[in-house]
């Protein structure tokens, strides 16, 4: 494959999970090396066989998850290896006045003293390109910035990514949100299975082209579902309080109920207490206080197994860490809930002709891509591995459904038909608590959009009134 | 399919079988080294652990032992637990299974063998289970439990064994136990040799425990948990009594090996029993890969080369120790990978952790 970056040009590199963007980009940034190919920079033929190169050449990466150490001050963080020292002694102030400086210039807004800790996670990334820049980069690769932002911090961001062109730079913005394409970029390279499938302009195609060069077919956009019916009160959530791993509280007095066939979207920037509010649902994290009941029955003090019988159902945030067990089949995954009751197991032995033949069936329901139910689910992709979460979740016929990311690194095939599913079951009667920080999820999934804000479910909105501006400045806080 | 069934052949077979011939050709640089003829060393072991009088016998004694052992470690390495206690486990279950198999008297043998032998596995299983109710509740790494517990099961057993009124046999020179009561003995199974029917117990042990892992929804918790802890406790798999569930199992295997070598071998109990049986138990586990079949041939090979090494001393000259060298290369061959793996694995929890942490600092607190 081929790729050309221009100075004074913010370049997106667009493409679903898996398409090979973040490969590409780690070979520009030495972590990884070509098997063939070579790079030029600056028209001059080079070899990256390090991150140091990179830097070196002037190539800097902000990466999706930040590499910053929370303890120590933005100053320290940004000098960290290139520390300028005065006879072994640090030269903190010096550093200090030339990361403020940078900061003015772009209209980063960094106080070099905070403490990285302090930090939003907008400023966090800031940081991150203060890093780049103060070693030099001239040429900077975004990978996936806006995932962690609100839509005001993505306001931010792009001002200052065209500011950092507007000097003559180069950024290359890594990103599978279509929105965010049309917005900032000056070209466009859409990527698929490892191969440049088109390089184009926004005013060329539009999102739909976008989208259909991306997946390889026509996609559809927006979820299409016939308004809600709400029936009785599924799970109720009443004044919860909840401690995250620093005890801290993380949901504070939080309210919240779902109805049987409505889907309520949690609204909010990650990090604002939906994992704990999740996990407290779930009981797989003590309360401090409320109480959780499903279907008017208390089930704040049943364990996890008994949630999961009573009917509550969970899709979790991290699939590779909560989801699915990656070294054990598909079949195996499928009854991971149920895997030692009737009629998988009697008494303690494992009935293996009622697994198979049940993950068979859900593996056609659920369009799973398997060769047999017997291979390890490592060797699924991340779209097939979700669609046997969801499976596993739906097929057991839940009365409430807590959906956390549930499409995250999915490609566009696999979310039209994991929205779809979750559409259906709402259909059939299902209670579905929707979190996503992906506000398009919400916005186009939920019935009822809730928005949580530091613990705080700061509002509670009918979808039809809740537009994109009014949700964000509510994620930020700004009630 | 063909290539996954290759490379299964490869990491079960063909890296033991390797790692095994290496070893003894670093061995044989260490017999050299020793100003030994190497062949006439090996030939000697080979000997001493096969073709003498009665050799093949007394090698499948040793073997006994390094089943129940090997199992019980491979059982908590299949659940992500390294039991490094099934030293400690052994003596503990040997005390248990002893004290009971020499209070009794006069029941059929049918009811005393089964009686010391669950005495035996009870020992072990509560032991085991100390280290994993310290995990399971506080998150003590049973590396380093399992290893204190192994010191505080030394000194248990030779204060219960040395002090009169507790388990000192009257009349004795040197300190043991009383010896246990005919009818609890098991019976030898080889006329003039020792192998006695404990030997048959831990081969079966094999396919049994084979099934629980394989085939038993208890084996199916352990494997999931061992295999990823946050997707067992998402599916409501309770962690923590899986882990105390997976050292008991662990443990009442180690304490089986300990009261079987007891009611079979010893019929008593000296405070140096086991004589590092349950270490090299590691080893055979290793070497096995986890897998219950494996640890059949491995616990043979590790009882040839016990039985071997005194032979080789006697006729050559050549310290028995040199065969702990090859011991220790074996490993090093086939467990590289394995060490290394859990070494990363024991590294990457921190770093984790930190990654957690990091999420959290992501998050405005109120």
């Amino acid at each position: 494959m081929d790729l050309d970056v221009s100075w004074r040009q913010v370049h997106a590199l667009l493409g679903e999970n898996g398409a090979g963007k973040s490969t590409l980009m780690n070979v520009v940034y030495g972590l990884l090396r070509p098997d063939a190919g070579e790079i030029s920079f600056d028209g001059q033929r080079v070899e990256i066989r390090s991150p140091l190169d990179a830097i070196r050449l002037g190539i800097g990466m902000v990466h999706q998850h930040f590499m910053l150490i929370p303890p120590l001050t933005v100053a320290e963080n940004i000098v960290l290896g290139h520390e300028i020292a005065n006879r072994g002694v640090i030269d903190l102030a010096g550093a200090s006045s030339r990361v403020h400086e940078l900061s003015q210039r772009f209209g980063l807004d960094v106080n070099p003293r905070e403490r990285i800790a302090d930090l939003s996670v907008g400023t966090q990334q800031r940081v991150e390109i203060l890093k780049a820049l103060y070693r030099g980069a001239r040429l900077l690769i975004l990978d996936e910035p806006t995932a962690v932002l609100t839509p005001q911090e993505i306001d931010g961001l792009f001002a200052i990514v065209r500011a950092l062109v507007a000097e003559g730079n180069a950024v290359i913005f890594i990103t599978h949100k279509l929105a965010e394409v049309a917005q900032i970029a000056d070209v466009i390279t859409v990527m698929r299975r490892g191969q440049v499938v088109a390089t184009t302009t926004p005013k060329e195609s539009s999102s739909a082209d976008l989208a259909r060069m991306m997946v390889g077919r026509p996609v559809l956009l927006r979820v299409e579902k016939k308004p809600a019916e709400p029936g009785a009160r599924s799970l109720a959530v009443e004044d919860l309080v909840v401690l995250d791993d620093r005890r801290h509280v993380a949901v504070d007095k939080v309210n919240l109920e779902v109805r049987a066939g409505e889907i309520v979207g949690i609204a909010g920037v990650e990090g604002n207490g939906q994992n704990e509010l999740v996990e407290a649902i779930m009981g797989l994290r003590p309360m401090k206080g409320g109480r959780v009941l499903l279907e008017g029955h208390e089930i704040g003090r049943a364990t996890t197994r008994s949630r999961l019988h009573r009917g509550l159902g969970l899709i979790p945030p991290d699939r590779h860490r909560m989801g699915v067990v990656l070294e054990l089949s598909v079949a195996d995954n499928l009854v991971l809930d149920d895997y030692d009751r009737p009629p998988f197991a009697r008494w303690l032995v494992r009935q293996f002709s009622a697994i198979t033949e049940y993950a068979e069936r859900l593996i056609k329901t659920f369009d799973i891509r398997v060769q047999n139910p017997e291979q390890p689910v490592s060797s699924l992709s991340g779209g097939n591995q979700q669609k046997l979460v969801v499976a596993r979740q739906l097929g057991t016929l839940p009365k409430v459904l807590i959906a956390s990311q549930p499409t995250r690194g999915v490609d566009v095939g696999s979310i039209e038909f994991i929205h779809r599913q979750i559409v259906s079951e709402r259909d059939r009667g299902l209670a579905v608590l929707l979190v996503s920080s992906e506000l398009d999820e919400v916005l186009s999934l939920a019935d009822r959009v809730a928005v949580i804000y530091r613990g705080h479910i700061v509002a509670v909105i009918d979808a039809k009134d809740a537009d994109r501006e009014r949700v964000g400045l509510l994620m930020a806080g700004a009630a | 399919m063909a290539a996954a069934w290759r490379g299964r052949v490869v990491t079960t077979v063909l890296v033991p079988l390797v790692s095994v011939v290496c070893g003894f050709l670093v061995g044989a640089i260490a017999i050299v080294a020793a100003g030994a003829d190497p062949l006439v060393a090996y030939g000697a072991l080979f000997a001493g652990a096969f073709t003498n009088h009665n050799a093949l016998a007394e090698t499948l004694v040793s073997t006994t032992p390094y089943l129940g052992l090997g199992l019980a470690v491979a059982l908590g390495f299949r659940a992500g637990l390294f039991n490094i206690g099934a030293e400690g486990q052994f003596y503990i279950g040997s005390l248990a299974g002893t004290f009971v198999a020499y209070s009794i008297h006069g029941l059929p043998p049918v009811l005393e063998v089964p009686l010391g032998l669950i005495a035996g596995m009870a020992g072990g299983a509560l032991w085991a289970s100390i280290a994993g109710g310290l995990k399971a509740r506080f998150g003590a790494h049973e590396v380093i439990t399992t290893i204190m517990l192994n010191y505080v099961s030394f000194l248990v057993a030779s204060y219960l064994v040395d002090t009169k009124g507790l388990m000192l046999a009257p009349d004795v020179s040197t300190p043991r136990t009383p010896d246990v009561d005919p009818s609890a003995v098991l019976p030898v199974i080889l006329a003039g040799s020792r192998l006695h029917v404990g030997f048959i117990l831990a081969l079966l042990a094999v396919p049994v425990v084979w099934f629980l892992i394989e085939r038993t929804t208890i084996g199916f918790r352990l494997r999931a948990v061992g295999f990823s802890q946050g997707a067992a406790r998402a599916a409501g798999i309770s962690v923590g009594r899986t882990i105390v569930l997976t050292m008991a199992l662990s443990g009442a295997l180690a304490g089986f090996a300990g009261i079987v070598e007891v009611l079979g071998v010893n019929y008593h109990m000296t405070d140096t029993v086991a004589a590092g049986y349950g270490f090299d138990a590691i080893a055979v586990a290793l070497l096995a890969r986890s897998n219950p079949w494996g640890v059949l041939p491995a616990a043979f090979l590790f009882g040839a080369l016990h039985n071997g090494a005194g032979f080789m001393q006697l006729e050559t000259q050549i310290s028995s120790d040199l065969i702990s060298i090859v011991q220790a290369s074996v490993i090093i061959f086939v467990a590289a990978p394995v060490i290394v793996g859990w070494l990363f694995r024991l590294r990457r929890a921190p770093a984790e952790t930190v990654h957690i942490t990091q999420r959290e600092v992501d998050a405005p607190v109120t």
